[in-house]
């Protein structure tokens, strides 16, 4: 389907909230030569899942789940924003006025525009919406 | 102070003997006639009641387990039927299961009894007013320590557990002289009192603690009576002797054993063999006049010794010291108590979760706080926080349930808590009592 090309394979790392755990994640993905595009620490009450877009998501995946951490696949979608004031808001509004719900989401602000990283609901009806709405979806071959 | 029944109180030792040795004779045939459960014990021990010509052939008989009670859930052990109960209390077992103790109206009688002569002997009476802090439901502090104030005539405010500043209110309008808790939980009244600008010692008419159902040592003692002004008393008692049991009197050098009502043996235990008054062993104690539920030579699980002297009250009947320890690894939460095996139980039938476990215990404020390290499995782990969050209340409820204490629950990595070879160590108790 040509939707799948935009459906990007974010790693997410169950971390205990104490000190280092982050840094033992980095450790294992430098030794690898992975490369972290994007990422956030979401944090609850003594723990935290850490989500990463990275260019070798299988490998981070086998790298961290050897060394005993909690790893699994979610998939995310990006779309490019304006770097501008109300760049966010334009993606913002697409998504709302389609009902599709954001469970969470993170973004950078890279070279050439800003991105946006999203976890939605229904990530079929979110493609859709976005690209009717004129919004941009990066494609995953983009990141991985 | 005054015995409340002096006639049995003030026996001089020989008929004490006499008694007990009757009492016990009475106890034996009774269950190798009507109890399945010890006939076989004894006869899988080699002995007959005929055997138990002096006091001291108790030491033939066999021992009971609190697990016995878990084995033979609900009532398979008790020697009355249901119609001759007239109450049940439930407590938590070391597993799943919990256990049930049955009392025929005799059994509350002597419950009550024992609780009256305590009382009574640490200087409650008429006039007094008893705050009953204590749990009052299933678990059996609150309503022993109920019946047993009232047959002596002392006015008893039932405020069961919690409603802290409620508690205090009522202490001042109600003009407690006497409260029965934890006493944790009385240094945790003592510091919100504070908060609320009221000082226990000079604000309430509160002089004397009946204090019990966690251990607690002279320090600790020592720091309630200055701090809070009253008089702090040790009280004993397990759900398998009935409830709260047996009361220090104003001597404050141990609690009295009412030797009518139970016989304690401190044991060796490396050997199994009688120690001598003044030596630290696992205390064994038989209750002489229980009906629903006897209970023979009952491996509590305390580590203590005891004192055969006649009080300087003049009451003749042995006192116990202090619990020092505990030969296995349960734990006293909150009045509550815990077993290791309970929580491995539990986690059992949470998927989300593996079977590895560590219990940090703590004391915030005045209070237990009990954190239960457990490590999600790799097939529950979900991208989502409220997934997470939801496994970790998932357990606290599970873990709640069993306990009947409130436990903090932490998720940590797979694999990070320590494996054991052979004995498993899960607690680190850093509290200081």
């Amino acid at each position: 389907m040509e939707r799948e090309k935009f459906i990007i394979r974010q790693i997410s790392v169950f971390s205990e909230n104490k000190p280092g755990r982050l840094a033992a994640i980095a450790k294992a993905l430098q030794e690898e030569e992975i490369n972290i595009l994007a990422f956030s620490i979401a944090e609850a009450d003594g723990f935290g899942v850490v989500r990463a877009l990275v260019d070798k998501p299988r490998k981070a995946y086998e790298k961290l789940s050897g060394i005993g951490f909690n790893v699994a696949f979610t998939d995310v979608i990006a779309v490019q924003m304006k770097d501008i004031p109300g760049g966010l808001y334009e993606i913002a509004r697409i998504l709302g006025e389609g009902m599709i719900n954001i469970e969470y989401c993170y973004a950078y602000s890279g070279k050439d525009a800003a991105v946006l990283i999203l976890r939605v609901d229904d990530v079929d009806a979110a493609i859709s919406t976005i690209m009717k709405g004129g919004g941009t979806l990066l494609e995953s071959s983009l990141f991985q | 102070m005054k015995c409340w029944d002096p006639r049995i109180e003030e026996m001089p030792r020989d008929d004490i003997r006499k008694l007990q040795y009757r009492l016990l004779k009475t106890l034996v045939y009774r269950l190798y006639s009507f109890s399945p459960f010890y006939h076989d014990r004894m006869r899988a021990a080699g002995v007959h009641p005929d055997d138990i010509r002096t006091l001291g052939d108790i030491r033939r008989l066999p021992f009971m387990v609190k697990n016995d009670l878990r084995d033979n859930y609900p009532d398979r052990i008790f020697v009355a039927g249901q119609e001759d109960l007239v109450r049940y209390h439930v407590s938590s077992g070391t597993t799943g299961k919990p256990t049930v103790v049955g009392y025929t109206q005799n059994d509350l009688n002597n419950w009550t009894a024992s609780l009256a002569r305590g009382l009574s002997s640490c200087g409650l009476g008429r006039g007094d007013v008893l705050q009953v802090s204590y749990g009052y439901g299933l678990f059996t502090g609150g309503l022993g320590l109920h019946y047993g104030a009232e047959r002596i005539g002392t006015t008893v405010l039932p405020t069961s557990v919690g409603n802290t500043e409620r508690q205090i209110e009522l202490m001042q309008d109600l003009h407690t002289t006497a409260i029965a808790c934890t006493p944790s939980y009385l240094l945790h009244i003592g510091e919100v009192a504070e908060k609320m600008g009221i000082s226990i010692k000079n604000d309430t008419n509160l002089r004397i603690g009946i204090l019990g159902a966690e251990p607690w040592s002279e320090t600790m003692k020592t720091r309630i009576e200055e701090w809070l002004g009253i008089k702090a008393y040790n009280i004993y008692g397990t759900s398998e002797l009935s409830g709260p049991m047996f009361c220090e009197c104003t001597e404050q050098k141990g609690f009295h054993v009412w030797a009518d009502l139970a016989y304690v043996e401190i044991l060796d235990p490396g050997s199994g063999e009688q120690l001598p008054p003044g030596e630290q062993g696992e205390m064994v104690i038989t209750m002489l006049q229980k009906e629903a539920l006897p209970m023979i030579r009952f491996r509590i699980g305390d580590i203590t010794s005891y004192d055969d002297e006649v009080c300087g009250c003049g009451r003749t009947h042995p006192r116990v010291h202090r619990i020092s320890g505990r030969v296995d690894d349960m734990l006293i939460i909150r009045g509550i108590n815990v077993f290791p095996s309970q929580i491995e139980y539990a986690l059992m039938a949470i998927p989300e979760v593996g079977q590895h476990f560590m219990i940090e215990v703590d004391r915030k404020g005045a209070l237990d706080d009990m954190l239960v390290k457990v490590e999600v499995r790799k097939e529950a782990f979900s991208d989502k926080i409220t997934d997470l969050m939801a496994i970790r209340k998932n357990v606290e409820h599970r873990l709640r349930n069993t306990l009947n204490v409130a436990v903090n629950v932490e998720l940590v990595d797979p694999g990070s808590l320590p494996r054991f070879e052979g004995k498993a160590k899960r607690v680190i108790d850093r509290r200081k009592i």
